[in-house]
């Protein structure tokens, strides 16, 4: 049979009274403040929350409560319950946080360990300035040209007007292979690259050929048997010194900075008619020959205010003959510079034998752009 | 060439305003460029004056030297007028005569500070000096003696001396043989500084006759103009004149002896080589002529030369008696008992001079001229000055015979638009100024539009239009050149192989690896250290004629030796841990034809070209990669990971999948590698190379750490094969299904196999297969190993089911089984 009891006692409810409920709800929340972690909580809310606790056991006996009784207790019941659930969340999230704090404190690393976990990579600086000489002129609509560094002499010489007779060959010490006779060499300078971008390509031409060359030059501080030049040449109709001057300058800046300039000297290269040297405005004294405190000379330039960078000139007409372009109708212009060279006094690189010797520390200091 | 500024003013009357810095500022300007600017005389300072020796009292000493006491005469010069107490070494004086003193408070080259002191128990108040400490030549043999006419006691000898002057060195370019000379120097100064110009070979001089010195030339294009004059009755002990000494050694020679002395000053002064000859060594009619080969003749140098058919030789009835044009010979030479003297002034063909002198290995400063070319109009009055010299200072009567033979070539005439300077230079320079600029460099200019140009006779560079606007431009400046970018049109950028030679690098740096650059010069011994089979195509290298090493006399064929040899130098440095790269080409040589010497007065045919091209060897680009020590660090995280025989077979694939190459790993057998330790790299259908780990005994032979691995592939090669345009994949986002399979098979099987019969096997379906475990032990057997694969499987249009998975997966296994014996475990 179902249906309210039918037999109350209100004896038997005293213990649901309002005092009864309210101390059960009172030693819950006073347990559930006393809970010091987690772990005490969950115990908290077991004894004070779950099926058998006082308040648990209370919300059964409800329903054997008469109808009359039931709301009033009901209602009693169910607000303290409610209560102590709240406070059981609250105190759940103030413990959840301060076991995280927790936590975290105690997983706290020393970050200043060393790491240098992988070995660091880099390319070499000549590699990295290569490129970057290449993109200047890129930028400039430019083209990048190469050439084999075992060359025909026909072209590291005769095409550049330096005839087998030609004093200007012992300018360039050269190394020959055998037989001498199938006159082959190891190329002298990034040249032979402008005979053949000529002997290739129609003008108009704008290339620059960054590369590497040979010398017999004893191995030493600043000589070395290999080293590396970049190349430019231009060939177009109506092209003058005025192009070459604007166009080094534009070279000189993006290397090394706003505001520096080229001067040109008059100068001697069989395959360029007029010739002339060409000096950078010392980057670090800005041609003042002066260190930064202006008491002694500046040490890149050797107090000269000028550095020596190339060489330069117009196309000889007599080497576009050879190679084949029209020298009624266009005119052109070629410069060469040293790689390495621009690298040491741009970095203050005392000794060239560092670009060789491949210690690994020297070139992991350029890292990979440069 | 160094010129002294006193010896430039002589034929240049400098503005007092110009500075010597300033003078050689314009002429660097002009082009000839100032390589140093000396001050001699500047290094010694205080008092240096006459003295005169009272007294000398040689004094024994222990040590065996005999020291003189002396009182010297000084005049005023010490303060006191007393005699000056000196003790000196030298013993080449007597008292009475004159000599340099130094007093205390001068200065000596080299810092040398005189000052009173106590030596050999007197009390030494100054130096007696030699010409050697007062940096005025090598004579070191004695004091210097002056004559009587060198002043009083106590004046000051410094202008005697000469001691002061200013020395500007050059840097004399190809082009410009003429200021090789004070002539050729003092005619820029005068461009430079507006002032007038005395030119020193500007004389009147006797007209040859038939009395002079019989001389024929039978090769009138080797020597065109032969001039002989003689003296006789010469002093062979006369001296140098100071000022003659002084500044041939300033001017960087030696002075030797006066006859010797006066041909080199007027090659200095008119920059025309000449030789003596002691006359009376010479046999009969001097005659020039091309040499029979095999002809011996001793140079001046003492060696024994033995000539070819090219060189030019001055003869007579004994036979060669020297190279003409580059160094006399040494049976006619004159000697300090020379009295009658035959004096050779001759120009010659450059082109022979610099083949002689290239051939003999002979560099003189004579030839040094002859070869750049010198003004063919002067030999009279360079002989006429130097029996005037000789004469003047060495006595004896000049020879009233004057002997010329053949005549001075004429200069080239060279025509010139008048507006090409300014169309070449980008300068605005009017034609007048152009007229004028030719005519003050010595040119004879004829027209106004288009420009008849004839060159000066000492300008035998000048040939082309060309020369002529440099020229110009020099003198009108090239500072006023002005800077302007030329019009490139839009250009293609970098080549795909640019492009991805920069990929490498970076991908190779990204993976920890330093790039290096080595020579690329190698001894055969190199290759014998690699164990290179006497068969191995590595052998065959190009060999330079002129190696800087005996040792290394061969273009490299590979990257090995290089790399190899710079991990050892890091290693040796204390850098343990070594990961390094080299991209770089290497030189294969085919057996090759000759390279054809083409003409250049035209292109060359596509026939010449090809021969130009196909006589070159193979050049490809090689990747090298070398380590050694720990990959990964050793750290606070752990051990670290030692280098492994699969460290660059990884770093292989990692470039090659930098390229979008799919590379395939195969077992490999090459020198250097371990023998056991060596994958062949395999990509569009040939192998690239090799890499793996270095053989134990090669480690051992190149003194780098065991287990040192390399790599060596063709670069160029696997460039080819990059791809240009990446296609975007087509991927499947149905679920995966994971299947892993452990199969056994014999230790020698490569498990790159089983992967790709697996990967065959289990068909379509399968996505990927990745190997994740190899075990070998007692759990599979001897002989045995287990490799343990991973499956993915997917279809791109459903979710596959179990069966379908399984079917596949055993399918896999059963094609394993068949081709490579493996049991499933």
């Amino acid at each position: 049979m179902s249906g309210p009891n039918s037999s109350y006692d209100p004896v038997q409810v005293t213990p649901l009274g309002e005092e009864q409920v309210f101390a059960m709800r009172d030693e819950a929340l006073a347990a559930i403040e006393a809970a010091a972690d987690l772990e005490a909580l969950k115990q908290v809310r077991s004894d004070h929350a779950g099926d058998r606790s006082p308040l648990g056991l209370a919300n059964r006996e409800i329903g054997a409560l008469p109808p009359q009784a039931r709301k009033d207790v009901g209602m009693r019941v169910g607000q303290a319950r409610g209560a102590v659930n709240q406070a059981l969340a609250a105190r759940q999230e103030v413990l959840e946080e301060a076991a995280e704090e927790q936590m975290l404190l105690t997983e706290t690393v020393d970050v200043t360990l060393p790491w240098d976990r992988r070995s660091r990579g880099a390319r070499h600086p000549i590699t990295t300035m290569s490129e970057r000489i290449a993109d200047t002129f890129v930028a400039m609509g430019w083209e990048v040209a190469e050439g084999p560094l075992v060359e025909a002499e026909w072209l590291n010489f005769d095409a550049l007007n330096l005839g087998a007779d030609h004093p200007a060959r012992t300018m360039q010490d050269t190394f020959w292979t055998e037989p001498a006779e199938n006159h082959v060499v190891l190329r002298t300078h990034t040249s032979p690259v402008q005979a053949r971008t000529m002997l290739t390509r129609t003008p108009p031409i704008y290339v620059v050929c960054p590369g590497r060359v040979f010398r017999t030059d004893e191995y030493d501080a600043t000589h070395s048997p290999m080293f590396h030049q970049v190349e430019g040449l231009v060939i177009d109709e109506g092209i003058t010194m005025a192009h070459l001057k604007g166009s080094l300058d534009h070279f000189a800046q993006a290397t090394f900075g706003e505001g520096i300039t080229t001067r040109f000297r008059p100068s001697y290269f069989p395959f360029t008619e007029p010739s002339a040297e060409v000096d950078l405005i010392c980057f670090v004294c800005r041609g003042s020959g002066l260190n930064e405190t202006g008491d002694a000379t500046c040490r890149t330039c050797r107090g000269e205010g000028w550095i020596e960078w190339g060489g330069c000139g117009v196309v000889n007409p007599r080497v576009l003959v050879a190679c084949g372009v029209d020298p009624e109708r266009y005119t052109g212009f070629a410069f060469g510079m040293g790689i390495d060279r621009t690298l040491m006094f741009r970095h203050g690189v005392e000794d060239l034998r560092s670009f060789f010797e491949g210690d690994v520390r020297f070139s992991r200091a350029f890292g990979t752009e440069i | 060439m160094k010129a002294p500024v006193s010896w430039i003013r002589e034929y240049v009357d400098l503005p007092a305003d110009v500075s010597v810095e300033d003078l050689a500022a314009r002429l660097t300007a002009l082009g000839l460029k100032l390589e140093a600017l000396e001050k001699p005389g500047a290094d010694v300072t205080g008092p240096l004056v006459v003295g005169r020796v009272l007294t000398m009292d040689p004094e024994p000493q222990k040590n065996g030297k005999t020291i003189n006491w002396c009182t010297v005469d000084v005049g005023a010069a010490n303060g006191t007028g007393q005699p000056q107490g000196i003790v000196c070494g030298a013993h080449n004086f007597a008292p009475g005569d004159l000599v340099v003193v130094v007093l205390p408070g001068g200065v000596l080259p080299g810092g040398f500070e005189i000052s009173e002191r106590k030596t050999y128990g007197h009390l030494s108040a100054g130096m007696i000096c030699s010409a050697k400490e007062l940096g005025l030549g090598d004579d070191h043999s004695g004091i210097i003696v002056l004559p009587a006419d060198a002043g009083e006691p106590g004046d000051s000898v410094r202008e005697y001396l000469l001691l002061d002057d200013d020395v500007i060195e050059f840097e004399i370019n190809p082009d410009r043989a003429y200021a090789l000379s004070l002539r050729g120097v003092s005619r820029e100064a005068a461009l430079a500084t507006g002032a007038m110009f005395t030119d020193p070979a500007a004389r009147n001089v006797p007209a040859p006759n038939g009395e002079g010195y019989p001389v024929e030339i039978d090769d009138l294009e080797g020597c065109p103009v032969f001039v002989a004059r003689t003296v006789s009755g010469f002093d062979p002990t006369a001296s140098t004149p100071r000022w003659m000494a002084r500044r041939i050694q300033l001017a960087g020679m030696r002075p030797i002896s006066l006859a010797v002395d006066v041909t080199n000053y007027v090659m200095l002064e008119m920059g025309h080589p000449i030789h003596g000859y002691d006359a009376d060594k010479l046999q009969g009619t001097v005659r020039v002529r091309r040499a029979t080969p095999g002809e011996k003749l001793t140079t001046l140098d003492d060696v024994e030369r033995t000539l070819d058919a090219g060189d030019l030789v001055v003869v007579d009835d004994s036979g060669p008696i020297g190279l003409g044009g580059v160094m006399g010979g040494a049976t006619t030479e004159m000697s300090d008992a020379t009295t009658n003297i035959m004096v050779e002034v001759a120009s010659w063909d450059p082109v022979s001079m610099f083949r002689t002198g290239k051939r003999h290995k002979l560099s003189s400063e004579a030839g040094k001229r002859n070869e750049r070319g010198v003004d063919p109009t002067i030999p009279e009055a360079a002989a006429d000055r130097v029996v005037e010299l000789l004469v003047e200072h060495g006595g004896g009567t000049a020879g009233p015979g004057v002997t010329k033979v053949g005549t001075a070539p004429t200069s080239p005439v060279v025509t010139i638009p008048a507006s090409l300077p300014a169309r070449i230079t980008g300068m605005d320079i009017e034609p007048a100024t152009v007229i004028e600029n030719l005519t003050a460099i010595g040119c004879n200019v004829d027209g106004d539009e288009t420009l008849v140009v004839v060159p000066p006779p000492w300008r035998r560079d000048i040939s082309d239009p060309f020369d002529l606007v440099e020229e110009v431009a020099r003198i009108v400046g090239y500072e006023n050149v002005p800077s302007v970018l030329p019009p490139a049109p839009a250009g293609r950028g970098l080549t795909q192989g640019q492009q991805l030679r920069r990929r490498v690098g970076r991908t190779l740096a990204g993976a920890g690896y330093v790039e290096v650059l080595t020579f690329p010069f190698v001894g055969p011994e190199a290759f014998d250290t690699l164990e290179l089979g006497a068969d191995d195509v590595r052998r065959t290298a190009l060999r330079l004629a002129n190696p800087l090493s005996a040792e290394a006399p061969l273009m490299t064929t590979t990257l090995l030796p290089g790399v190899l040899e710079t991990l050892a130098r890091n290693v040796g440095r204390g850098t343990t841990d070594v990961a390094i790269f080299e991209a770089a080409t290497v030189t294969l040589p085919h057996v090759g034809i000759a390279s054809p010497i083409l003409p250049v007065d035209r292109r060359p045919t596509e026939g010449e070209w090809d021969d130009l091209n196909k006589a070159l060897p193979d050049q490809p680009l090689h990747l090298a990669l070398a380590l050694t020590g720990d990959r990964d660090p050793a750290g606070w995280w752990g051990g670290g990971r030692p280098v492994s025989w699969s460290d660059p077979i990884e770093t292989v694939r990692e470039v090659a999948a930098a390229l979008g190459v799919e590379v395939e790993i195969r077992t490999g057998s090459a020198q250097p590698w371990h023998p056991g330790r060596c994958a062949e790299v395999f990509a569009g259908g040939r192998s690239l190379g090799h890499a793996g780990e270095l053989h134990p005994r090669v480690c051992k032979a190149l003194g780098v750490p065991a287990r040192t691995a390399v790599a060596e592939i063709d670069l160029s090669a696997l460039l080819e094969l990059a791809v240009a345009v990446a296609p975007a994949p087509e991927f499947s986002t149905f679920p995966v299904a994971k299947e892993d399979v452990a199969l056994q098979v014999a230790v020698e099987v490569a498990s790159e196999d089983v992967a790709a019969t697996l990967r065959e096997g289990a068909g379509p379906l399968c996505e990927s297969v990745r190997l994740f475990d190899v075990y070998t032990g007692e759990q599979v057997g001897a002989g045995q190993k287990s490799l343990a694969f991973a499956l993915r499987f997917r279809a791109p249009d459903r979710t596959l089911t179990e069966a379908e998975t399984g079917e596949a997966r055993a399918a896999a296994v059963a094609l394993a089984a068949e081709r490579h014996g493996a049991v499933q475990r």
